[in-house]
């Protein structure tokens, strides 16, 4: 593993050198610009305002229940799409991606044309359960954004893992559901990981859907990017310290999930 | 092992895209000629703009005009950060103070309306119905325009609200209400307007101590400025007047 990593390292070409390093610049060199204009000396007193702990607070709580809902129903959802055969799954497959392209927005809109007062499903029990403006409702719509991203990434494992393991368990008695739980999932246990990990981090950064769909109050709805927003209409120095403060937990969750989930 | 040929004509494509992309970096960016005149207007100006420029392209038929609607904040620290833009009109003072124009005119003001879904299902009659348990309301958040408006207001009415949210600006107030997600909004009268039949606006007296001035100025440096002046003119020309009047907005 080693040895061959190393001969990757030595052989590199430029004509792949040279734009993976400017690709690394265009994606890092943004995050210096806020680094360069960050507020040091205030930082201390702005992290212990009650209003950016609130925000940060709902937005990993929102952002992991999410992401829970996502792997109830995106686990499932896409060993439907790897290993079932049925009718129109190609067209299955392109819905699932739908809130890929639609603007996060129009996600919030429709969330409301079908969870609102007035919606499809928010008529009928509208009263029982509201979902907009609560923070139940902000965990709709991240998981509604953030959850094409675990299935294809889960999808994808699925479709890369060695069938015969399934095959043998299948011969050897066991049913598609132990079949399914003992050798199946831990099998792509690894994908799933890095899947959810992709949609809890786009969770954590849901912009549209959630300020459209369930608004903003702080407390309730107003999580990290509603708050940035917000922030940067009049005080654009609390905004960046905002930023800050997501992009440093995003940073260190990821790197603590992945050394510890990924690389096993 | 079969390793992939990495020879001089396998860099060609990486290479071409290079400078596909350095290209497009003089030549696709802005694009701004000089028969092009740019404004950028608030939001709230969306309409009533679209039609004044319209009078303008009539007038100068050598000159295209485009417009940049969003929100007074967001266009005026754009034009700090040197967007192009050769007119700026705001939503309130505040914002064309950020903007650092020199010299401006007032051309328009706006008030408060209480918003309500058609057929106002929570029987909202004024302001102070907004304060009664039960009742669903969205406000624009206090860091925007139509927020600090509506804090003003409500503050001259005596009349403590608990919204359900604050919104980012006051479309997105007005959505809620056109949705019937919330029982009533507080909204300018041109939002009641632009929305049609879809909602139905109140008035109330203490919308008098929040009203919105609406500035318009040439934006200092910008190499137009006959042309910007010509456009301001026509804002403030009597054809000009009429479409805003009619838009909703009080004139000055």
């Amino acid at each position: 593993m080693i040895k061959s990593d190393r001969r990757l390292g030595q052989g590199l070409p430029w004509g792949l050198a040279v734009p993976a390093a400017a690709g690394m610049l265009f994606l890092v060199l943004p995050l210096a610009g806020l680094l360069a204009r960050a507020p040091w000396p205030a930082l201390p007193a702005r992290l212990a305002e009650p209003r950016v702990l609130e925000a940060l607070r709902l937005s990993l709580v929102t952002a992991t229940a999410a992401t829970a809902l996502c792997l109830v129903l995106g686990v499932p959802l896409a060993w439907l799409l790897a290993r079932a055969e049925f009718p129109g799954r190609g067209l299955v497959r392109a819905l699932v991606t739908v809130p890929l392209v639609l603007p996060p927005v129009v996600g919030g809109v429709a969330l409301l044309l079908v969870f609102g007062r007035g919606g499809l499903i928010g008529r009928w029990f509208g009263d029982v359960l509201s979902l907009p403006f609560t923070t139940a409702g902000v965990v709709v719509a991240e998981a509604f954004v953030a959850m094409p991203f675990l299935v294809i990434s889960v999808e994808g494992t699925l479709r890369a893992a060695d069938l015969r393991y399934e095959e043998a368990a299948a011969t050897l008695g066991a049913s598609r559901w132990t079949v399914f739980r003992r050798v199946t999932l831990p099998l792509v246990g690894p994908g799933i990981v890095a899947g959810a990990v992709l949609c809890w981090a786009r969770a954590l950064g849901e912009f549209g859907a959630t300020i459209t769909f369930a608004g903003n109050f702080p407390g309730t709805t107003q999580t990290m990017p509603l708050a940035v927003y917000l922030a940067l209409e009049t005080d654009p120095e609390a905004a960046i310290v905002l930023s800050l403060v997501l992009l440093a937990v995003c940073v260190a969750v990821l790197a603590t999930l992945r050394d510890r989930w990924i690389k096993a | 092992m079969v390793r992939p040929r990495i020879g001089r004509r396998s860099l060609s494509a990486p290479a071409i895209l290079v400078i596909l992309s350095m290209l497009c970096v003089t030549g696709c960016g802005g694009g701004q000629k000089d028969d092009t005149l740019t404004v950028f207007a608030a939001a709230s100006l969306s309409e009533s703009f679209s039609a004044i420029g319209k009078l303008f392209e009539q007038g100068h038929p050598a000159m295209k005009i485009r417009f940049s609607f969003g929100g007074s904040a967001t266009l005026a620290r754009q034009i700090k950060q040197g967007a192009p833009a050769d007119v700026f009109a705001a939503a309130n003072m505040e914002t064309m103070r950020q903007s650092e124009a020199p010299t401006f005119r007032i051309f328009a003001r706006n008030r408060l309306e209480i918003a309500v879904p058609k057929g106002n299902p929570a029987h909202v009659a004024g302001v102070s119905d907004l304060a009664r348990p039960g009742v669903k309301v969205a406000l624009c958040a206090p860091q925007v325009p139509c927020g600090a408006a509506a804090a003003t207001a409500l503050a001259a009415a005596g009349v403590t609200v608990e919204p359900v949210t604050q919104e980012q600006d006051v479309k997105a107030a007005l959505t809620k209400v056109r949705l019937g997600e919330v029982d009533a909004g507080l909204v300018y009268r041109t939002d009641v307007r632009s929305a049609g039949g879809e909602v139905e606006g109140i008035e109330f007296a203490e919308a008098d101590k929040a009203i919105n001035d609406y500035p318009i100025a040439v934006v200092p440096g910008t190499r137009r400025q006959v042309a910007a002046k010509e456009f301001i003119d026509i804002v403030l020309s009597d054809q000009g007047r009429r479409v805003l009047s009619d838009a909703g907005f009080t004139l000055v």
